[in-house]
């Protein structure tokens, strides 16, 4: 990959959710009801570097893992199997204050503007609360270092003494956004940050992220459904589907050469797009498996045209097909 | 376009009557949709759209009501028509397809419940033969093994699934008029092109006119013949669907349009436009858009009238746009 250290890397990151039997189930399996836990595997043994001053767009239908994983990234969710990495650390080894400072270090944007402020806390003390008890600010600055993060996220600073309910969609993700940004992050995790806005409103708050990325370094794992917004903005794209990633290619190449996986085609065909022209719509055949009872082999061969019989035994792996392109598809072996 | 229109709606005005005064909802809209078209109806949150999907199937609760204006269906205007009479249109000449499929479906009744219950309370057929019905409009649907849906509960099924049965229970009275409001927006990308696939189709078929509304404007230009924006209550401009998205007259057509990320412009920064859109609490008379527009001029303070710049384009803007050639 890129010759820029990592600032987070992910080895071998898996999660799963495992349902466990209440007593009635216990006792029905222990006579012979055949009742099992379920395991969800969520995200499946996930590799991933992301480089200091990289924009890296995770993709993904809804149940794919993308948002697991972006949790388990910035350290809200621990992993089952794997390690995160932070600059070349091992996080879960951190103890004290680098464990501290790797925390505050990576901070996360959420999807909901509306669920994810404090209703009964005013702006100044969702922003200030956390710089305040880090020690990045004293009593007596707090109000001047609130100010400056609300303008930086084009909020007027006579907000501050307001709740959340009076400000509408886009100011409520701009203040998720200046809360993230008072503890002075490295690394930022956006969870469909932007998908309950109205598009003009999304306009703005993609130009504020790029605007951001410029002036604090600040480097991103953009996690979205929607493949247009992601390839406006990230340098290199993710493609997971049912708990693995099935593609990872830098954009131009994704755009200029098309994607190489058989999903990351679909997906990207099914991408509504501006277009002058009426088009017909060729969906793929299907609906998204459970992740309760994935497929065998490649997850993706019951809905895919050009499975054989590999597919529904092994699952691929994920291979370098040119220079900072992996996809996992047993087809590139044949080609 | 031979065809008079299945649909034609002239002027209509639902106001809401709050305690904090008038909510101008929908504020004088007009537009026809003829026998197998799709109007895509464009708006964001806010903009009324909803509300006139509403309108049109009587369906505004108080302190909402149609102020003014008619909803011609077929050549009859609905919005004088009584609740009986209403009924008998609902669900049988005209279907609603919602956001959440699961406010249409009755979460404790089997599917092929509620599909014959459908089938029969607009004609008078045997259980056999609405479930025939069923079945029939399942596989047009295009779910695989009609029969064995037939049987489940819409708990059993899939966010997709469920949509597709909704969309199902809309055409199982081969309605001539279709309001689909939102129908893909809660669906992943591969499920959405599927759904998109089968209205489309269905459509053409069975010469079905729909209304489509939608705040995603990529959605609507590949789905759409014709094209209505609406902003704050108000069409600001029309035209077909390869007009408007190629050639968009209106400053706010042109800031939206703009605000959608598309291929060949990665990395730039998008054009967004200023501001939020206004309440619709005791609006003015003029523009809405002027506080948010950058070629707003002293006159758009009154009521701005439509241009009509070619025949079936119109659009609501005082300021003589030239349309240039592509």
């Amino acid at each position: 990959m890129s010759a820029a250290p990592a600032v987070i890397e992910a080895r071998g990151l898996s999660k799963r959710f495992v349902k466990r039997l209440d007593l009635a189930g216990k006792i029905a399996a222990r006579l012979g009801s055949g009742q099992v836990e379920e395991t969800v595997h969520a995200v499946d043994s996930v590799d991933l570097a992301i480089a200091k001053g990289e924009v890296v767009g995770l993709v993904g239908e809804s149940g794919c893992g993308k948002s697991t994983l972006g949790r388990m990234i910035a350290g809200l969710l621990p992993a089952t199997e794997g390690q995160v990495l932070f600059k070349g650390q091992d996080r879960a080894t951190l103890d004290g204050r680098s464990a501290l400072a790797a925390r505050l270090a990576v901070q996360m944007i959420f999807q909901d503007p509306y669920a994810s402020l404090n209703p009964r806390a005013r702006v100044e003390a969702i922003v200030g609360e956390a710089p305040l008890v880090h020690g990045l600010t004293t009593a007596g600055d707090l109000p001047a270092y609130v100010d400056a993060m609300l303008a930086r996220v084009g909020l007027a600073p006579e907000f501050k003494r307001r709740y959340p309910h009076q400000f509408s969609g886009g100011q409520r993700s701009r203040i998720g956004i200046a809360r993230a940004l008072a503890v002075k992050p490295e690394f930022l995790v956006c969870d469909e940050a932007i998908a309950a806005l109205d598009v003009s409103i999304q306009a703005q708050v993609i130009n504020l992220f790029m605007d951001l990325r410029r002036d604090f370094d600040l480097t991103y794992l953009f996690i979205s459904h929607d493949l247009g917004v992601v390839q406006h903005i990230a340098d290199r794209i993710i493609i997971m589907y049912l708990g693995r990633i099935v593609e990872m290619a830098p954009t131009v190449a994704l755009i200029e050469q098309g994607p190489n996986h058989p999903y990351a085609q679909a997906l990207l065909a099914e991408v509504p797009r501006l277009g002058r022209e009426k088009r017909k719509f060729a969906p793929i055949k299907g609906e998204i498996p459970s992740p309760l009872d994935p497929p065998p082999g490649c997850h993706f061969h019951p809905r895919c045209p050009h499975a054989t019989e590999r597919c529904r035994i092994e699952a691929p792996a994920l291979r370098e097909i040119a220079p900072g392109r992996l996809s996992a598809c047993h087809l590139n072996d044949i080609r | 376009m031979t065809h008079s229109p299945t649909l034609s709606v002239e002027n209509l005005k639902t106001h809401f009557f709050t305690r904090a005064g008038v909510v101008k909802a929908v504020d004088g809209v007009s537009f026809d949709v003829r026998p197998g078209e799709i109007l895509g109806l464009v708006g964001e949150s806010g903009s009324g759209k909803s509300i006139t999907g509403f309108s049109i199937l009587g369906l505004v609760d108080p302190p909402g009501r149609i102020v003014s204006g008619a909803v011609r269906f077929k050549d009859e205007d609905i919005t004088k028509l009584d609740e009986d009479s209403l009924r008998g249109l609902r669900g049988n000449r005209i279907a609603m397809i919602f956001q959440d499929p699961m406010m249409t479906l009755n979460p404790v009744l089997r599917i092929d419940t509620q599909m014959v219950e459908t089938v029969q309370a607009h004609a008078r057929v045997s259980n056999g033969e609405a479930l025939e019905r069923a079945r029939e409009a399942l596989s047009l649907v295009g779910i695989p093994a009609p029969e064995r849906r037939l049987k489940a509960y819409p708990h059993e099924l899939s966010g997709g699934m469920r949509q597709r049965v909704a969309i199902a229970i809309a055409f199982i009275n081969k309605p001539d008029l279709v309001i689909a409001d939102e129908p893909t927006t809660a669906l992943d990308v591969t499920i959405q092109a599927q759904i998109l696939h089968e209205a489309q189709e269905l459509c053409r078929k069975t010469g079905t006119a729909m209304l489509w509304i939608t705040h995603d404007l990529a959605v609507i230009s590949a789905l759409a013949d014709r094209i209505a924006v609406m902003y704050a209550g108000r069409i600001v401009e029309t035209g077909t669907a390869d007009e408007v998205i190629a050639r968009p007259l209106h400053p706010y057509t042109q800031g939206l349009l703009g605000s959608v990320p598309t291929r060949n412009q990665r990395g730039t920064r998008l054009t967004q436009i200023p501001g939020m859109t206004p309440s619709l609490l005791n609006l003015g008379r003029g523009c809405a858009f002027a506080a948010r527009c950058s070629k707003v001029l002293p006159a758009c303070a009154d009521e701005p009238a439509v241009a009509e710049p070619s025949p079936g384009r119109q659009v609501r803007c005082i300021r003589p746009l030239v349309e240039v050639p592509a």
